[in-house]
């Protein structure tokens, strides 16, 4: 059966505190804090961006996978954050990671859903045969306008999945899809910061796609919440996953392992790929995980696994998620995030 | 003049309506009272309505309302006042009855507030102050407010205590009215804690925006009589405005335009304050529910903290105020609100409010006001 073969996470060092952006806009940091479960995030320097991320992250994958690379024929990137408008990520992370040039690549864009995107083509080439091993990497370096909202949350990773059918880690059991076109957040050409519907991002756009993917995931597996040992759901802040989470019937036990975006922030395309990471980390053998993501515009993509024998020879073999998020942390003040974000630049 | 009756009310659940466009929410609530009612055609309507053009970018509401009414060629007219639009709605439908001009009307009031972020509406909201005098140097309603909320703490010891209790008391309300926003109950801790929007006003203390509508039909009360219906009138009507910006008035801690609309309208009704059993008035933020209660003369100047604390305005008190959780609780759709409140007086003068009903409620009032008190209406209800 098809499946994950290798997986990888990168998170950049750097990290700011909510209380750091709150004094500058004199915003109210405590509510932040309490009102989306907030503390800080992670902030790409100056020469990272989703492509160094993204190789960063499938390097790590490749590490676990074993696999020459050369035998990846499909490389998907999905981001909000292409480095370039026009000019694909995905050959310079083919070429970086030597799957060059008999592969087929594509980069993808749904808000912060394009992760999950490349997993679920990847994963339908390796199953329909087309492909040895297909690689789908959700990498981000979002940015929130100074003072918004989002400007708490929006953070920086990368997740990177190869699939395969040979020394699978975690067979893919089901997958599921549900999508509207629903305008809840959105960013035109040419514009530097996107722009999103407030309260409208809630109801009718993050919980009404969540619970309509994972219930249909359920219903067409057959299975319940109870059936599963973790579950992970997109984490735009820290608040909506267990709301979610409680209105499907999972536990905040289920919930908690992938549970990233307190320390972490929002990493977009990332997101729940990197809860994912996290999980797997610390999985068991038959361990079922349930894995729902969102991105606005709007859709959910939903995928159940189940966790081999394999996992524990791999575990060990690249650098641990919550590693990544809780060691070897810098952090930095908004004067220096503002430069890194390019907020502000030295005259020539 | 003739005698004035309210004989059908309509009001659909509010919130944040998502799915329904302005006109959807102003059809179903206005079909609602036509059915309450049960008149067979309408002689004219009227609408209160804000700020359409900034809201949804819709001007012309009188032919695009009638029309999705289906009632077409009915004269119609839209009516603007600020947030007392919908007061201004009623005392024209009034004004139109009570003349002998036209027979049933239908008042209705509608707001669509969602479809826009939050800084566009608080913008929207804006106009309704003194834009070159208040507007331009940045001030929100918030912020107006805040400077009342302050005045009136200053003068009077008023405390930040009191304020809360208005919301947890219209919390408390609200949340036995099935139709509010937010029908739930909330602590004075609750408050106080909440994120503070302008010292001293905390997010708690105003009330929200709002999508919804409210319509009530009118007709001559002799007719009234004869269609064996609840009968309720409207005995009296009174309006007055004041200085369009806060910093003109005499008294930042006094609502002057309140305090006349209520005179008229008591004096048309022949009825003193303490005649009325229950009062619906414009909490759109706490500190105005108690500037209104001493503008109206429940209790003295100055007194209208102290008397929230000792529960004189809770459901049971002795002046029943905002028993269908007003705009705190129940919402402010702001060209809606207030014909909302006439819909709630009627409700309580008829005995059907269920579970918030303010027991053998003979006569009601309702309070509407545009702006920091630049513009007020006030209505005295009576059941036959």
């Amino acid at each position: 059966m098809a499946g994950i073969v290798g997986y990888g996470a990168y998170i950049p060092r750097n990290r700011i505190k909510v209380e750091e952006i709150a004094k500058v806009w004199g915003a109210d940091a405590p509510s932040y804090k309490k009102g989306l479960m907030l503390e800080e995030k992670s902030v790409p320097s100056l020469d990272q961006d989703t492509i160094t991320m993204a190789v960063e992250a499938s390097k790590n994958a490749l590490k676990r996978a074993g696999i020459d690379p050369k035998a990846i024929g499909a490389v998907y990137v999905g981001s909000e954050s292409h480095p370039y408008a026009v000019k694909p990520s995905g050959t310079v992370l083919a070429e970086a990671i030597n799957a060059t040039p008999e592969v087929h690549t594509a980069d993808l864009e749904f808000a912060c859903k394009a992760g999950t995107e490349g997993m679920f083509i990847a994963l339908s080439l390796v199953q329909v045969g087309a492909v040895e091993y297909g690689l789908a990497v959700g990498a981000d370096t979002s940015q929130g306008a100074p003072g918004d909202a989002l400007e708490y949350s929006a953070a920086a990773g990368a997740a990177a999945f190869i699939f395969g059918k040979d020394k699978v880690v975690a067979e893919a059991l089901q997958t599921y899809s549900f999508t509207t076109d629903t305008p809840d957040f959105w960013r035109r050409e040419y514009q530097y910061y996107p722009q999103h519907g407030g309260r409208f991002t809630g109801d009718p756009a993050y919980f009404k796609h969540i619970t309509g993917a994972a219930e249909g995931i359920l219903a067409k597996a057959g299975m319940k919440p109870a059936d599963f040992s973790y579950v992970i759901f997109h984490q735009p802040n820290g608040k909506f996953p267990f709301r979610v989470g409680e209105m499907l019937g999972f536990t905040k036990k289920q919930i908690e392992p992938g549970w990233l975006v307190s320390k972490l922030g929002n990493t977009y395309s990332a997101s729940s790929p990197l809860g994912l990471t996290a999980t797997l980390d610390i999985s068991k053998p038959g361990d079922m995980i349930l894995i729902v993501s969102y991105g606005s515009g709007a859709g959910s993509d939903a995928f159940i696994f189940r966790v081999t024998e394999r996992i524990d020879e791999v575990k060990a073999l690249a650098p641990m998620t919550r590693d990544l998020l809780d060691k070897n942390k810098v952090y930095i003040d908004y004067g220096v995030y503002a430069k890194y974000r390019r907020k502000i630049r030295k005259a020539e | 003049m003739r005698d004035v009756a309210v004989i059908g009310i309509g009001m659909t659940k509010w919130g944040e309506l998502w799915e329904k466009s302005l006109r959807t929410i102003f059809v179903e609530t206005a079909l609602l009272a036509i059915d309450d009612a049960g008149v067979d055609r309408l002689d004219s309507m009227v609408v209160g309505c804000m700020s359409s053009g900034l809201f949804i970018g819709q001007e012309h509401l009188t032919s695009l309302l009638s029309d999705y009414l289906g009632k077409n060629p009915v004269p119609a007219a839209r009516v603007e006042s600020a947030c007392s639009s919908g007061g201004l709605a009623l005392r024209q439908g009034f004004i139109e009855v009570a003349s002998g001009m036209s027979d049933i009307v239908l008042v209705g009031g509608v707001e669509k507030m969602t479809d826009v972020t939050g800084g566009e509406a608080t913008y929207a909201l804006g106009t309704a102050a003194d834009q070159e005098y208040e507007g331009y140097h940045g001030l929100t309603f918030p912020a107006l407010y805040a400077m009342m909320a302050v005045a009136h703490m200053h003068k009077y010891g008023t405390t930040r205590e009191q304020l809360a209790m208005v919301a947890v008391k219209n919390h408390e309300n609200g949340s036995k009215n099935p139709l509010a926003q937010f029908p739930f109950k909330i602590s004075v801790e609750a408050v106080l804690q909440s994120v503070l929007v302008a010292d001293p006003l905390h997010i708690l203390d105003c009330s929200p925006i709002t999508d919804g509508a409210a319509a009530v039909i009118l007709c001559p009360a002799d007719m009234a009589k004869k269609m064996k219906k609840p009968v309720v009138r409207i005995t009296g009507s009174g309006q007055a405005t004041d200085t369009i910006a806060l910093s003109s008035r005499k008294d930042m801690a006094w609502l002057e335009s309140t305090h006349l609309a209520g005179q008229k309208a008591l004096a048309m009704a022949g009825q003193k304050i303490g005649d009325i059993d229950l009062f619906e008035v414009h909490d759109c933020f706490t500190i105005a529910e108690i500037m209104i209660t001493e503008a109206l003369g429940l209790v003295e100047r100055g007194r209208g903290g102290k008397a929230v604390e000792e529960g004189l305005t809770a459901l049971k008190g002795k002046f029943p105020v905002n028993p269908s959780g007003g705009l705190k609780a129940k919402g402010h759709p702001v060209g809606a609100t207030g014909v909302a409140q006439a819909v709630e007086v009627v409700k309580q003068l008829r005995g059907e409010a269920g579970e918030r009903q303010v027991k053998g409620a003979k006569r009601g009032l309702t309070q509407n006001m545009g702006g920091t008190g630049g513009s007020s209406l006030v209505h005295v209800f009576e059941a036959d």
